[in-house]
């Protein structure tokens, strides 16, 4: 298809691109076991002393387990609310359907710090309500629907409707359609969906820093507070380096399942 | 590989449509929409200039301020500037890398390719910024390598930017290509032209829409950011740290919301007139 | 239709916004009234704190160090804390309401007094208050008209830090930073505050007489202006300013940075991590610096356990173990006979009045000028607008 030399361009273009992507993360790997708190390269030394500080870092635990029940929640009404306008957009015909996809697409595109204000000045200013999970589960819900709506939308667009409508012709009510013809089709892009959701609620900073409260910490926020500090910036590379080894499966799992090979932004 | 089936919608039943329509409507209008009305009234009040305590009475000060303070201007540039140059280096990156994903690596390559692209994004953002500062450090590993560092500032700050967002852009534009029939390129070198000129005339126009769609991601990600600079950027300001500036350190939260009219009028102006390319189904 | 639904929903949300008065403050008339406590009650069983670094130190930082523990065990109150970086981030965090209590300096206290955020402490509740030194009661930055809204914790000033490595020769003056030897490009670093434009101000006060500066809080437009122009200079010689200590630490440990403004707790870490050889001084022109107060949040929900806190926090014992661990002189004079180090409070001159006053604390720039010489002066929000602009 593509000439030799061109392919062997791209080849190079992308093992280049890969090392680029993968140089800092093999850093963070280096520097959980680095014996230099200030991580000095060349390594001064080899330790797994950062992992048992890791493993005993009440904290660290504290906000990760945060973190976990924010994703969780988050996710879920993400996946209720973003199938729901999925299948009005795409199966349904209606006045003004391009401006809601465009308004449910507009909390993932506005930048975090503007999101983070407008939603930290409605709970503090106009509705007076005290931060906390709750507000942070809210914040994260809203761009999380994205995710979900795109996921969804682009598997039912390249389904079609015939299979529903014949199960329409075939006298299966609506509930029966969606139990046992769309829902099983559909399966797939719903895990990725919800799996990529779960990744950016975990990861968000901006905007929870707006809508936490004082008593919340979430994983981000921890790593935050103790980012320059000499006894926890290592252990901080423990957390990250295991998070991203952890992470590979339930990527792979999301790709491979998710239907279409990566549709769209994550 | 099926071509997309088309859009198909049927007049459908108007209380289902309801039913699926309202509760996920009522949650962005309200939580999301009603807060951007929140934000946007705000940047019309002031602040007691003692206490900093917001005063509700209507006044454009802040926004007539925003337009001509001389500070604005230039970091509203700065930042456009480098959020402009974030977007066409990550373009530059991943259209070729999208390229190989999608029409010559095997397709087991493939998968491992989009999985090797994804994961990073699973590596917690700050982490990933200090990963930078400490690669960019004076006695660092690049300067190990190289013998020379840029340090810390606006070419750090790009370079972090373009490292942190980089998937975001590869995805689209991978899932673009990958829409491009086969069939099509090898028509138009059966027709006789180069593999350039096929990628230029033919491809290219097709996979715009994914390159838009990933411009969209690195541009207003860019735009916003305040973190990385402050971690990477050494003295470097850019709109994220005046908004976070005027509303923390200044307690004025009127002119930061005013300020925040700037990337928000940006990327809405943006989103509308990417609207006809298509890219918006792509996001 | 929709849109229609969306138009009144946000103005719905925006009615029951309008319809409270957001607390408007007072000009530097009078502070809202308010009565202090009579009595502390029984704890409530949790404090939320906004405090420096290095003042509620719970292990951890390092696991010896930890007073906060012991407090916990013996009221009972659970404490979270909240690191405030700044004094602006302090008055912003408590304005939310969120928060029982804050350690203070004198650029916030009389915008939290005066804002409401805060109030009045009776004295009396407070065990060890009879001791504290008595030039830091009464004072105009912690009391109104003889009532005062803290207890005194601890004041010390800011101080010039150099890599001892890098800059062999002794420094006495702060003329190394401003603006900066060329030999320092882009390692200089500096507080990131508006409130440091008072310490260019400083400078200017001794190397240029002409200007008039009297109090480096107390600026005309004119000063303001000179100060400016000397921190654009120092700007084109900085790396990076900080704002986050621990951000210090790690700029001067890897190198990033070799001079600067920096505080006794920074300079305390390095020297104990022993990467990098540092050295501090009290340059000869003096220095601004912080008198901190702990403070009672007006709408606080755990009252009782942040009057146990202040009285535990300046009992003589705890007041020694913070001061040493920050580096600052302690509030409570009997701490000086429970410090580790016997000099302590000696090198810290903490029971000396007359050096006390030479250092010029923080405090809120305002239009009438804080010296009292008139109304001409330059307010806060002025030195934040010229703050973002000498950044650029």
């Amino acid at each position: 298809m593509l000439s030799a030399r061109m392919r062997g361009v791209l080849r190079a273009w992308t093992a280049v691109v890969l090392v680029f992507l993968y140089a800092p993360l093999l850093l963070v790997l280096l520097n959980a076991f680095n014996s230099s708190k200030t991580f000095a390269f060349p390594p001064s030394g080899f330790t797994l002393r950062w992992w048992s500080d890791a493993w005993s870092s009440a904290g660290m635990w504290r906000a990760l387990g945060n973190s976990v029940l924010v994703g969780l929640c988050a996710t879920a009404i993400a996946l209720v609310l973003g199938t729901m306008i999925a299948f009005a957009v795409q199966r349904h015909q209606f006045f003004g359907h391009r401006t809601v996809s465009l308004l449910v697409v507009l909390p993932i595109t506005l930048p975090g710090i503007v999101t983070g204000i407008a939603l930290n000045a409605t709970f503090t200013s106009a509705l007076h309500v005290a931060l906390g999970l709750a507000t942070v589960i809210i914040a994260h819900a809203t761009f999380c629907i994205v995710i979900v709506f795109n996921n969804i939308q682009a598997r039912l667009r390249r389904l079609g409707a015939s299979l529903e409508e014949a199960s329409a012709d075939l006298g299966a009510s609506p509930w029966q359609t969606f139990r046992n013809i769309t829902f099983p089709l559909t399966r797939g892009a719903l895990l990725a969906g919800a799996i990529l959701a779960f990744a950016l609620s975990f990861d968000e900073i901006v905007v929870t820093t707006f809508t936490a409260g004082p008593t919340v910490q979430t994983l981000p926020i921890w790593i935050f507070g103790n980012l320059f500090r000499p006894n926890q910036a290592p252990v901080i590379n423990v957390v990250a380096a295991t998070l991203t080894v952890l992470a590979i499966l339930p990527v792979w799992l999301a790709q491979r399942f998710g239907g279409d090979v990566a549709g769209g932004r994550v | 590989m099926a071509a997309d089936q088309g859009l198909t919608r049927r007049p459908g039943n108007r209380a289902r449509l309801a039913f699926l329509l309202v509760p996920p409507l009522a949650w962005l209008v309200v939580a999301y929409l009603g807060s951007l009305a929140v934000l946007l009234l705000s940047a019309f009040w002031t602040t007691d200039t003692f206490t900093g305590s917001v005063v509700r009475s209507f006044t454009g000060e802040n926004v007539i301020r925003v337009l001509t303070d001389a500070v604005f201007r230039t970091t509203t540039l700065r930042t456009l500037g480098v959020a402009l140059t974030v977007t066409l280096i990550c373009a530059l990156l991943a259209v070729p890398l999208g390229l190989y994903m999608a029409k010559v690596a095997s397709l087991r390559a493939r998968l491992a390719l989009v999985v090797a692209v994804t994961t990073p994004l699973w590596a917690s953002y700050l982490v990933k910024a200090y990963a930078w500062r400490m690669m960019l450090a004076p006695d660092g590993p690049l300067h190990w390598v190289s013998g020379h560092t840029p340090g810390y500032g606006i070419v750090a700050t790009i370079l972090t930017l373009c490292y942190l967002w980089l998937p975001y852009m590869v995805l689209p534009v991978f899932a673009a290509f990958d829409r491009v029939p086969d069939e099509l390129i090898d028509a138009s070198s059966d027709l006789g032209a180069s593999d350039a000129g096929t990628l230029r005339r033919v491809v290219g126009p097709l996979v715009l829409p994914g390159i838009v769609a990933g411009s969209i991601f690195t541009f207003s990600l860019s735009l916003g950011d305040y973190i990385a600079v402050t971690i990477v950027g050494g003295k470097t300001q850019m709109l994220g740290n005046l908004i976070y500036g005027q509303l923390v350190t200044a307690n004025n939260q009127p002119l930061a919301a005013a300020l925040s009219l700037i990337p928000l009028v940006a990327i809405v102006l943006y989103l509308l007139a990417m609207r006809r390319s298509g890219a918006l189904e792509q996001l | 239709m929709r849109k229609t639904l969306a138009i009144a929903a946000a103005a719905g949300v925006l009615v029951a916004g309008c319809a409270k008065s957001g607390t408007q403050g007072g000009n530097a008339g009078a502070p809202p009234k308010l009565t202090p406590a009579s009595s502390i009650g029984a704890g409530e069983g949790q404090l939320s704190l906004v405090a420096w670094p290095g003042y509620a130190e719970d292990g951890s930082n390092d696991p010896k160090v930890d007073w906060v523990h012991p407090f916990e065990n013996e009221t009972g109150c659970k404490v979270n804390i909240k690191i405030g970086n700044t004094s602006d981030e302090m008055v912003q965090l408590m304005r939310t309401g969120q928060y029982d209590g804050v350690s203070a300096s004198g650029d916030a206290t009389l915008r939290l007094i005066y804002a409401g955020d805060v109030a009045p402490v009776n004295t009396a509740l407070v065990p060890d208050y009879a001791t504290i030194a008595s030039f830091l009661k009464n004072r105009q930055w912690n009391s109104v008209d003889g009532q005062m809204y803290g207890i005194p914790h601890g004041w010390g000033a800011n101080l010039l830090m150099y890599n001892t490595d890098v800059i062999k020769s002794p420094l006495d003056s702060w003329g190394a930073v401003f603006p900066g030897a060329p030999e320092y490009k882009g390692k200089l670093t500096a507080y990131d505050s508006p409130i440091y434009i008072a310490d260019a101000a400083l400078y200017l006060s001794k190397t240029r007489p002409e200007l008039g500066i009297k109090n480096p809080y107390a600026l005309t437009e004119e000063q303001l202006n000179a100060s400016v122009d000397l921190l654009k200079a120092q700007h084109a010689n900085i790396g990076e300013y900080w704002s986050d200590y621990t951000k210090a630490v790690q700029a001067f440990e890897s190198g990033i940075s070799v001079i600067g403004t920096s505080w006794q707790v920074i300079a305390n870490m390095i020297t104990s991590d022993n990467k990098v050889k540092i050295s501090t001084v009290l340059p000869k022109e003096g220095s601004t610096g912080w008198s901190d107060t702990w403070m009672l949040a007006a709408k606080a929900a755990h009252p009782n356990c942040m009057y146990k806190w202040m009285g535990y926090i300046t009992s003589p014992a705890v007041n020694a173990a913070v001061a040493e661990y920050f580096g600052e002189a302690p509030a409570q004079t009997k701490a000086c006979d429970l410090t580790q180090d016997k000099n302590f409070c000696a090198t810290f001159h903490a029971t000396d009045a007359a050096y006390a006053e030479r250092i010029s604390y923080w405090t809120t720039p305002q239009k009438k000028c804080v010296d009292g010489s008139g109304d001409n002066c330059t307010a806060y929000s002025e030195w934040v607008d010229k703050w973002q602009q000498i950044k650029g």
